[in-house]
């Protein structure tokens, strides 16, 4: 346990000491903060929740793309530096590198989403939020950007270089995405299937609107567990390839 | 302290090392010796338990590198021929992170990472980023890194592996420092490093181990012959004319030339007494004897050629 806060924090102090940390986060504010003005606010009357609502939609999405981007180096740049040889010459169990691994970027995505906090304050300026609804969008904003991180880095435990786990992420991600389209031309009971399995849409309206469904926590936190636990996995059999 | 036994690995059906035995005994320092591709790297990955062997065991400190991986880790320390470093941490920093992946508690890490700085002389850049620092540094906290929990067998894979001339005088110097605390392997392909580091030789070639010994012995049982220069006072002297039939009639002496002072003899055996001898009492008057030993980069040559005819 120990080793795996171990890791977690050398990570996590790693996005702070390169370019890598900061531009995702200047990035995901500046689009964040467009997408807030230009779609969720936008030109005629809303309702403050409605804006809220609006608000945690656009930032599902840049929470994805963060996930994609902070998880692609996680391992991958191990390799592709050489330094994975410390970490599989030492004493520390896979399972404790990949949730190492895996816990700096998902505080690096809740400091993210943090400094988010100040568009919402906004909103709260001139109109009313429960706080009820703005703790149900952040939780919603973690899990599925935790989803997104364990995702990738399943990709990156998998490919030899940051750009391929960048990809592979992506392909798996989006192809979660699009269930919930596949589902609308699915007949059942694929139809019910690929909706409860697609990442966005189903799982993630209600708690959008301020709805925290245990359901669907479980789902996000099954498809970060699965994926964790497949990243477990490749490093296992990786791990004795030298 | 290492004990291996028919080490087999087999990479996409082509065999990189095969039938490897040997033991290692604590506090030797080790060195395998051989080119490139030869099978070192395989056989020191194994012992990191980073690589599973196809057959064959290997034990490091009576752990199976099969059956108890992590007891084996955190046994050894390992520098691979490229140090793995994170070039945004500082040295101190970076040791005291590894020190926590090796076991050390947290409390006992800060210590633990001045002791390896004190022991490989990195004080003046422990604050530096790792980024900053030149290659003979970086290789300095390579070995840093796997010496910081002061483990009981340290393995090096090429660790002079493109250091300029002071560099490796240095990093010679901190080999041997190490010495007696620790048992050492270290792999090179520059037979002359790892005579100056080392106890005993393994020659690696074509991934099975060809030679074995002491620098002394490996030289007596690669030599067939004895080269032996005798420089002697007066060649002008009249007996000088038949000094060379005196000696070929030593017995082992195989050939004989002379050339102004410089009588050169080659010999089966190692007679160097019996022609001291006859040198002097022939009355040319003796300066000097001297048995000349093939050039290490021969005899590395020698045991490498050894290896590919036994194949």
């Amino acid at each position: 346990m120990n080793k795996m806060f171990l890791v977690a924090g050398r990570e996590l102090g790693c996005f702070f000491k390169t370019w890598m940390g900061w531009i995702v986060i200047a990035a995901a504010l500046f689009i964040d903060g467009l997408l807030f003005n230009a779609f969720a606010m936008g030109q005629q009357a809303k309702l403050s929740t409605e804006v809220l609502g609006d608000f945690f939609y656009f930032a599902s999405g840049i929470s994805i793309v963060a996930g994609i981007l902070l998880a692609m180096r996680l391992i991958a740049e191990e390799k592709q530096n050489g330094t994975i040889t410390l970490l599989y010459s030492s004493p520390v169990t896979e399972r404790e590198l990949v949730y190492g691994k895996f816990l700096s970027a998902a505080v690096f995505m809740m400091l993210l989403h943090l400094a988010s906090l100040y568009l919402p304050a906004l909103i709260m300026m001139k109109g009313k939020i429960s706080p009820g609804h703005l703790a149900a969008g952040y939780l919603n904003l973690a899990l599925i950007g935790w989803a997104a991180i364990a995702i990738t880095l399943f990709a990156s435990s998998m490919a030899a270089n940051q750009l391929v786990a960048a990809v592979t992420g992506t392909m798996i991600t989006v192809a979660l995405l699009v269930l919930w389209i596949v589902s609308d031309i699915a007949s059942p009971p694929f139809k019910d299937i690929f909706s409860h399995l697609a990442l966005h849409n189903k799982h993630f309206s209600s708690l959008a609107k301020g709805i925290v469904k245990l359901s669907d926590v479980v789902y996000y936190l099954s498809v970060t567990f699965f994926f964790l636990e497949c990243s477990v996995r490749v490093v296992e059999s990786r791990r004795w390839q030298g | 302290m290492i004990h291996v036994e028919k080490l087999r690995k087999v990479y996409d059906g082509r065999p990189a090392i095969e039938d490897v035995t040997f033991e290692i005994a604590q506090g030797q320092t080790v060195g395998l010796l051989g080119l490139n591709g030869a099978g070192k790297s395989t056989v020191l990955k194994i012992l990191g338990a980073m690589l599973m062997p196809s057959s064959g065991t290997a034990r490091v400190g009576g752990f199976s590198i099969e059956d108890s991986p992590q007891e084996v880790r955190r046994l050894i320390g390992f520098l691979p021929d490229q140090p793995p470093l994170y070039d945004e941490m500082s040295v101190r920093d970076y040791l005291k992170f590894v020190a926590g992946l090796k076991g050390i508690t947290s409390a006992k890490a800060a210590s633990a990472a001045d002791a390896a700085i004190d022991r490989t002389n990195l004080a003046d850049v422990a604050n530096d980023p790792i980024e900053s620092l030149s290659h003979g540094f970086r290789q300095r906290t390579g070995i840093a890194q796997a010496i910081v929990h002061q483990p009981k067998v340290v393995i090096l894979d090429e660790p002079i592996n493109g250091l300029d001339p002071l560099q490796i005088v240095e990093m010679r110097d901190l080999i041997l420092a190490l010495r007696g605390d620790h048992t050492i392997i270290l792999s090179s392909h520059i037979l002359s490093e790892i005579t100056r580091t080392c106890d005993r030789i393994m020659v690696i070639d074509g991934g099975r181990v060809s030679a074995e010994g002491s620098e002394a012995e490996l030289r007596s049982r690669m030599q067939g012959r004895h080269n032996i220069d005798v420089e002697i006072a007066n060649p002008d002297h009249p007996a000088a004319a038949r000094i060379s039939g005196t000696l070929q009639g030593i017995k082992g002496v195989q050939e004989v030339s002379v050339q102004g002072h410089t009588i050169s003899i080659q010999a089966s055996d190692d007679c160097r007494s019996e022609i001291a001898r006859a040198v002097v009492e022939s009355g040319v008057g003796l300066n000097g004897l001297l048995r000349r030993d093939d050039g290490l980069e021969s005899l590395f040559m020698k045991l490498v050629q050894k290896g590919a005819a036994n194949e």
